[in-house]
């Protein structure tokens, strides 16, 4: 393995294992700040003792999310310098307004939301439980618009002075209509996972009859917050697929397996097994019009298909040759006019340039094969997209069906719930984890070839590193992760079965029989 | 305003930042690191681990924000430094892996193995990234062995154990004694009896090893290491041109603002005075007094650093004239207005409820408190 291929698992890794207990912060947060407000409002010490104990579980949880969250901000620039230098100039803006206006309050308040019961009024410590929810959502934000922008990078331009991608728009780079819409998705899968979280654990007492007021209430809060989670999950990702259709056209082409454009409106295909060697989907099951509906809003544009897709890139490629040998020629002195203003012509299709670069050494004359293997490379594999996205969509549209049910039965305040909606919801609590896996993988996976979109290909984007030390650090981020999410997942266990007698307030199950431990 | 004002007022908000960090999650880390020096028992260890505990996440946030203002305001200098100090770069990362996890998960199990355990890695965690930022700016003063080419890749010629050189750690001893001493002053102002009364005589000792260092550190400087010096012009309203000016590397250069500005010394010199006060006022007990002191003393070795480089944030060891400076690494006109704004609005917010959140949780703890709220506390 060469170092792009070592640094992309090394992030690959530490994305997906952050992203296991960010969707989990990012729920839990606004349900902790429902529980109190319903406990302000109130006055029931019942809801105190579930924002505690509720609080205690999202605590565990945190603090693997802070410590994986480290390694994000690291890692750009101990692994992918040269795209930290290359667009560092746009990408790093988000990043450092994040900090200063989001990670800053959620962590001064995650010190106060904990330490602080006792030496604030109820109204005091509940305003801190709000912002320390609002900020965890604001920090999204601004990794989102971060993240929107690698997808489609608008609000910027190249200089080849500086030799890097430069702000234009701070304003087009913020409303980026990709990020706006994977803010809302993204976030609304974090309420989703907070909810399936609480309601599982809850379904888990209800099960074992014990502490039944308490878990009874949890179950309600969690099934009323969890159904409005995914009810913006599935119609804002219905709004990504209309974004992608605009702006990320491979990506949704890969997805649905779509090798030639079809007439429109495009079918949807249902499921499939798309071949890469014959360019088709063998017993593909479709549903005439989706498709076209879906990703343009209308019955008579056309979705483009894969081949042609390809097609329009060998040409940007071809450009891409001249901005390439154009630019190199500026760099090394020629500021002739005329120099300048062909490779002004071309600049748009420089990222092409850049990413053949990785296929020949000598891009302006590069054979036909090597243009070949770049105009390949411009499209991702189809099936890991197609099976990732179906899998997402899968879970889903189970977690809707569980919410619905959880919240009808909550609604019709039946005391006791049936044993299988029970069952139903323990065993769904892996769900919103494997759907938001995929969900990114789709998105991430999907943007290559590309660091940045058509812009700048992912083999440039790395640092000078040797293949040593890179195995080195990913070895011991593996190790060192596992032993941690080993440690977290068996406290959060024990605390779960614990439940609220682990606050030792004396009103719980469990709590004579219990062993005294911290 | 231009582009050479906000190049410059960044260069001020980086240092800044850098001081924040040092003077909040430089105590903490400080108190970590003397975990098992001062607390002689769990509940003592836990007195300690709970000073800092409604703290130390918000603290951590100068460095998150360090690292992100670098990426937005100098995203070569990010580039150059965090990829140019790979291996010694991630080993703080490891280190500062096991900080919230120890912190959060030292008191949920109530088995002295755990815990102990826990307490080690959290010392560990915080002395590591304490040394090590020592050693960073111990290696940024003496040149880092790096070059670009002509699409502004960075190829980096180092390694570790290059980074590990006698002057690297004599800034790395130095650095990790300040955050350790910090951790001292700290634990007077917010300990009561046995704890408070070690830490009043280890900050008193500290310190002064600290002003020692700091000196000898000078002093090497002078006679050992060789300062680098732009003798071209740099057009400090125009675009980036990195690797176009000529730069030479001159014994002594590291002192030629000093000479240029003699006012300068003042900077050097609080940070001795800083360093002689802390030592003073913990042995008088004025715990209010020898904080500030330490904090004082701190931000003045980091600006003494700072002015001595000045304008370089990242010399090249290997090509003089690809050094990075404070003119010619940074991100473009908009970004660094962009974000001057956001850092004016955000900067004094975050101050004030920091603040406020300190005063919440005012006062001094004892073993006593812990007891009786076992159940919520680390």
């Amino acid at each position: 393995m060469d170092i792009v291929d070592l640094s992309r698992m090394q992030f690959a890794l530490t994305a997906m294992i952050h992203f296991l207990f960010v969707p989990l912060t990012l729920g839990m947060a606004f349900l902790l700040a429902i529980m109190e407000s319903v406990y302000v409002m109130t006055g029931k010490q019942i809801y105190r003792d579930m924002t505690q104990f509720w609080g205690k579980l999202f605590g565990i949880n945190f603090a693997l999310g802070v410590t994986t969250g480290l390694a994000m901000e690291f890692q750009f620039g101990t692994n992918w310098a040269y795209y930290s230098h290359y667009v560092g100039d746009i990408f790093g803006a988000p990043l450092a307004i994040e900090a200063l206006m989001a990670f800053f309050l959620e962590s001064t308040l995650f010190g106060l939301f904990f330490f602080g019961w006792e030496r604030m009024s109820k109204v005091k410590h509940l305003a801190v439980t709000w912002l320390m929810a609002i900020a965890t959502n604001l920090s999204a934000l601004w990794i989102l618009i971060a993240n929107g922008w690698m997808q489609y990078p608008i609000g910027s331009e190249f200089n080849i002075e500086t030799m890097r991608m430069e702000m234009t728009s701070f304003a087009e780079v913020l409303l980026n209509p990709v990020a706006q819409v994977k803010f809302v998705h993204t976030v609304s899968a974090g309420y989703v996972t907070g909810a399936i979280f609480m309601l599982a654990i809850s379904s888990w007492y209800l099960l074992k009859g014990r502490d039944l007021p308490f878990a009874r209430r949890s179950f309600a809060i969690a099934s009323a917050f969890g159904l409005a989670g995914v009810l913006s999950v599935i119609v804002l990702g219905d709004e990504s697929g209309y974004e992608a259709g605009e702006v990320q056209q491979v990506k949704l082409a890969a997805i649905e397996a779509e090798w030639e454009t079809q007439e429109a409106p495009a079918a949807f295909t249902l499921f499939g097994l798309p071949n890469e060697e014959t360019q088709h989907t063998d017993y593909a099951v479709k549903i005439p019009a989706v498709l076209g509906l879906i990703a343009t809003r209308s019955l008579d544009e056309q979705v483009p298909g894969l081949r042609e897709i390809k097609e329009n890139n060998l040409k940007r490629i071809v450009r891409g040759q001249q901005a390439y040998d154009l630019m190199q020629r500026i760099r090394a002195g020629d500021k002739s006019a005329t120099t300048l203003e062909a490779f002004n012509a071309v600049r748009d299709d420089l990222g092409f340039g850049l990413l053949l670069s990785g296929y020949t050494d000598d891009v302006l004359n590069a054979s036909p094969e090597e243009i070949a293997a770049a105009v390949e490379a411009t499209v991702p594999k189809v099936w890991p997209l197609f099976w990732s996205f179906r899998v997402m969509v899968g879970c889903g549209m189970l977690m809707l069906l569980l919410f619905a049910c959880a919240f009808w039965h909550s609604a019709r305040r039946t005391p006791d719930k049936p044993k299988w909606l029970l069952k139903f919801a323990i065993f769904s609590l892996p769900l919103p984890w494997i759907a938001c896996e995929t969900g990114w993988f789709v998105a991430e996976y999907g943007r290559q070839p590309w660091a940045i979109g058509e812009i700048l290909p992912t083999h440039l984007a790395v640092s000078s590193l040797s293949v040593s030390e890179v195995w080195f650090t990913l070895i011991s981020i593996a190790v060192l992760y596992t032993i941690f999410v080993i440690i977290e997942v068996w406290l959060m266990t024990k605390y779960a079965r614990k439940g609220p007698s682990s606050l030792h307030t004396g009103r719980y199950d469990l709590e004579t029989t219990h062993v005294q431990e911290a | 305003m231009d582009y050479e004002a906000l190049r410059f007022i960044w260069w001020l908000l980086i240092g800044v930042l850098l001081i924040g960090f040092s003077v909040t999650d430089g105590f903490d880390m400080g108190v970590a690191a003397l975990l098992k020096v001062v607390g002689k028992n769990n509940d003592e260890r836990r007195v300690m681990i709970n000073t800092i505990a409604p703290h130390w996440d918000g603290n951590q946030v100068w460095l998150v924000t360090a690292g992100g203002a670098l990426f937005a305001a100098w995203p070569t200098v990010y580039a150059a430094s965090f990829s140019g100090f790979y291996l010694a770069m991630m080993l703080t990362l490891f280190a500062l892996f096991l900080r919230p996890l120890a912190l959060e998960y030292r008191s949920k199990i109530d088995n002295e193995q755990w815990r102990s355990r826990w307490d080690w890695l959290l010392t560990l965690g915080s002395a590591v990234p304490a040394l090590i930022f020592g050693v960073a700016f111990g290696n940024l003063l003496q040149g880092v062995p790096f070059q670009f080419d002509n699409l502004l890749r960075l190829d980096y010629t180092g390694n570790l154990l290059g980074l590990l050189n006698p002057f690297a750690l004599l800034a790395g001893v130095l650095s990790l004694l300040m955050f350790v001493n910090h951790g001292a002053a700290y634990l007077q102002l917010k300990s009561e009896g046995q704890i408070k009364a070690r830490s009043e005589r280890i900050a008193s000792l500290l310190s002064l090893t600290c002003a020692v260092l700091f000196v000898l550190g000078g002093v090497w400087l002078w006679l050992g290491v060789d300062g680098y010096q732009v003798v071209s012009v740099i057009d400090t309203n125009g675009a980036n041109h990195t690797t176009d000016k000529v730069v030479e590397v001159v014994s002594g250069a590291w002192f030629n603002n000093y000479g240029k500005q003699p006012l300068l010394w003042l900077v050097p010199a609080l940070g001795v005075i800083g360093f002689v006060l802390c030592s003073l006022f913990s042995r008088l007990t004025w715990h209010v007094s020898a904080f500030v002191s330490s904090a004082l003393a701190m931000a003045m070795v980091l600006v003494t650093t700072g002015i001595s480089m000045f304008p370089f944030v990242m010399p090249s060891s290997l090509m003089p004239n690809h050094s990075l400076t404070m003119w010619d690494a940074t991100a473009s006109e908009t970004t660094l207005s962009i974000m001057f704004v956001v850092a004016c609005v955000f900067v004094p917010l975050i101050l004030a409820y920091t603040a406020w959140g300190y005063f919440v949780m005012r006062g001094r703890l004892n073993e006593q408190q812990i007891r009786d709220n076992t159940h919520s506390m680390y």
